[in-house]
């Protein structure tokens, strides 16, 4: 007997793109609020895992093709010339640079280089996340 | 403020990761790994010619001041630590070319490899003990994944029992470390000296002495000290001979560097007793572990059960605790992972020859590769301690600062393990190379390892070079020990006041 799923389907749905853009909202939260890149990586791996588990892992493999090792090489490089950028201004390495600016719309903002590191960790932790998880659920198979 | 001190550990991070991109390309991997280790070689030994001219240099991580932010603290001990781990990593790595299976090499050898060389030398050089912690973490989890690699039967029973040990040793970690700040309210090393010395003072001695114990625990079980050491020789003997090479050559050092950082830096208030228990685990560390290879019939096998035996000679230096015990040491602990990297290589040149490495089912090999030969010979005679090769000079040093610190009994089992030593090498030379060949001519002429023997030259080289030179090489080494053996350099260059 064929199982109907579509009650799991409709509401994933909705609910993966609640999840992720609540985890958008955390990693831009971070790093002077509770938030940033390590959990919003990982709230995004839970949207992108409740795809997978309610669909199947060969479907969602097509629509989203990615390759996680290569994801986790590309998010640590970014960390990794985050911190490389402050020996160009001959201060110690990791040091951090911020600065406020007045956009028209949305007022006030600050462009901090935490900001890339953290896209660097988001990205590392989202990819390993599902790395692990996909590895050992195909395992059995 | 100098980042120079940075690069040894973010150069194979940064080479490490750029790795995974090229999984496939195999040349550029090589190429690219191969010219970072030996750039990374000339590169430590800059930053220690540094340290050597101007003294201990520190980096403030991210511009925070001391005691509050993270340093990494380059004195002369550590500096040459990273000298001779990147020595035996690009001697390693340079066998793994002609050894490795392509299947292995596929499976992200180079990355994890530079990721655990990037932990090793984190943890030489970092000046905060929640960042060795963390370097440990790298490194271990890096020789888990080298460890396994493969995958053969023996090789996950073993590494299953490895990772469970260090895991369960990471845990104690966390504690001993959670406890020490719970007493002295720091983490960085040059601040814990001051607090450590302050508390102790003030009575808290005792629980303090029980912290010291605690990390000695932590650390000789990495640093495989004698009750502590069951895990080593089996989880050595699983993995491929370049990837054993590379363990045994550095992640046992690592332990012992850190017990020597620890107990020269950080306990040094109720040293009476905390030496006395160090070196009695020397003694037996060194006893059992030449007991064990003496026992052995099989070539790897007796290599790694003697990494167990030199840590406690290494030990031993800090137990006796003078300049010359600890210049003997740091001069036992540099000679042994440039030997014992040479003689694992030769292990891994005969096992291609012969395909085995039990003793017994080979002989007369000095007759059909008289280079491999004679080159095991000067290593494994040097490892045993004639002279004039490294292994005597260190010796020397340790059993002259032993007698004159009166220790006679440790110098006495040093001496008896020192002839054990060498009976089991020459067991080793007798069963390997002498006696009738038992290959025939065809089978000598399909496995050439002239190639393979490349990499092991240079230590040979290193080797003979650090006895011929022992006075130039034990000056520094004295040195090294003396920055050691006062505190007060280390701290006052790491919190400015």
């Amino acid at each position: 007997m064929k199982t109907n799923y579509l009650m799991l389907h409709t509401i994933t749905r909705v609910v993966s793109f609640i999840i992720l853009s609540f985890s958008i909202f955390l990693f831009f939260a971070g790093h002077n609020n509770p938030g940033g890149g390590f959990i919003g990586g990982l709230m995004t791996a839970s949207a992108l895992l409740l795809l997978y588990v309610s669909f199947d892992i060969k479907k969602i493999r097509k629509v989203i093709p990615f390759n996680y090792p290569v994801i986790i090489a590309v998010g640590l490089l970014i960390t990794i010339i985050t911190g490389l950028n402050s020996l160009l201004f001959g201060d110690p390495f990791l040091t951090q640079y911020f600065e406020y600016y007045n956009v028209p719309i949305l007022g006030e903002i600050e462009l901090t280089t935490a900001l890339p590191f953290d896209l660097g960790i988001y990205l590392v932790v989202v990819a390993i996340a599902l790395l692990i998880i996909l590895t050992i659920a195909e395992d059995d198979s | 403020m100098n980042n120079i001190v940075l690069l040894p550990v973010l150069i194979p991070f940064l080479v490490g990761v750029i790795l995974i991109l090229f999984r496939n390309q195999l040349p550029i991997q090589r190429f690219v790994s191969g010219v970072t280790t030996l750039g990374l070689v000339g590169i430590s030994a800059y930053i220690t010619y540094l340290i050597y001219q101007d003294g201990i240099i520190t980096l403030e991580l991210g511009n925070w001041p001391a005691p509050f932010g993270i340093v990494l603290v380059g004195d002369l001990f550590a500096s040459i630590m990273v000298v001779f781990a990147s020595i035996v990593a690009a001697a390693c790595l340079f066998f793994a070319f002609q050894t490795l299976h392509p299947d292995r090499e596929k499976y992200y050898f180079y990355p994890f490899f530079f990721f655990l060389l990037t932990g090793v030398n984190g943890s030489f050089l970092t000046g905060d003990i929640f960042n060795l912690f963390v370097f440990f973490e790298v490194m271990l989890i890096s020789s888990f994944v080298l460890i396994v690699m493969g995958g053969t039967k023996y090789q996950l029973r073993e590494s299953f029992k490895y990772v469970v040990i260090s895991t369960f040793g990471s845990m104690f970690f966390v504690i001993a470390v959670a406890l020490l700040y719970s007493v002295t309210g720091t983490l960085n090393y040059a601040h814990l000296a001051e607090r450590v010395a302050e508390a102790a003072q003030q009575g808290q001695s005792g629980i303090l002495t029980v912290i010291a114990i605690l990390f000695l625990i932590v650390f000789g079980l990495k640093g495989a000290l004698v009750p502590l050491h069951f895990w080593l020789p089996n989880a050595y003997f699983g993995p491929p001979t370049a990837i054993a090479a590379l363990l045994g050559g550095l992640l046992t050092k690592v332990g012992v560097y850190s017990i020597m950082r620890t107990h020269t830096l950080i306990f040094t208030h109720n040293q009476d007793f905390t030496l006395t228990i160090i070196l009695i685990l020397a003694g037996l560390t060194m006893f059992f572990g030449v007991i064990g290879a003496v026992s052995k019939f099989d070539f790897k096998r007796i290599l790694a059960i003697h990494i167990v035996s030199q840590v406690g000679y290494m030990i031993m230096g800090l137990g006796i605790g003078t300049t010359m015990a600890i210049a003997g040491s740091i001069y036992i602990i540099t000679h042994n992972m440039i030997v014992k990297t040479a003689l694992f290589l030769f292990c891994g040149a005969t096992e291609k020859v012969t395909g085995t490495t039990n003793l017994k089912k080979m002989s007369g090999l000095l007759k059909t590769h008289p280079y491999l030969g004679w080159l095991f010979f000067v290593a494994a005679i040097s490892l045993a301690g004639i002279p004039p090769l490294s292994g005597f000079f260190s010796k020397f040093a340790l059993v002259l600062g032993g007698l004159e610190a009166e220790r006679y009994f440790i110098v006495f089992v040093s001496l008896v393990v020192g002839l054990l030593t060498l009976f089991s090498m020459v067991k080793i030379f007798m069963y390997v190379f002498w006696g009738s060949p038992s290959l025939s001519p065809e089978e000598v002429k399909k496995t050439k390892v002239g190639k393979l023997l490349i990499p092991g030259i240079p230590l040979v080289i290193i080797s003979i070079l650090m006895g011929i030179l022992a006075e130039p090489v034990y000056l520094l080494f004295e040195a090294a020990a003396n920055q050691m053996l006062d505190p007060s350099i280390y701290i006052n260059s790491v919190i400015k006041e």
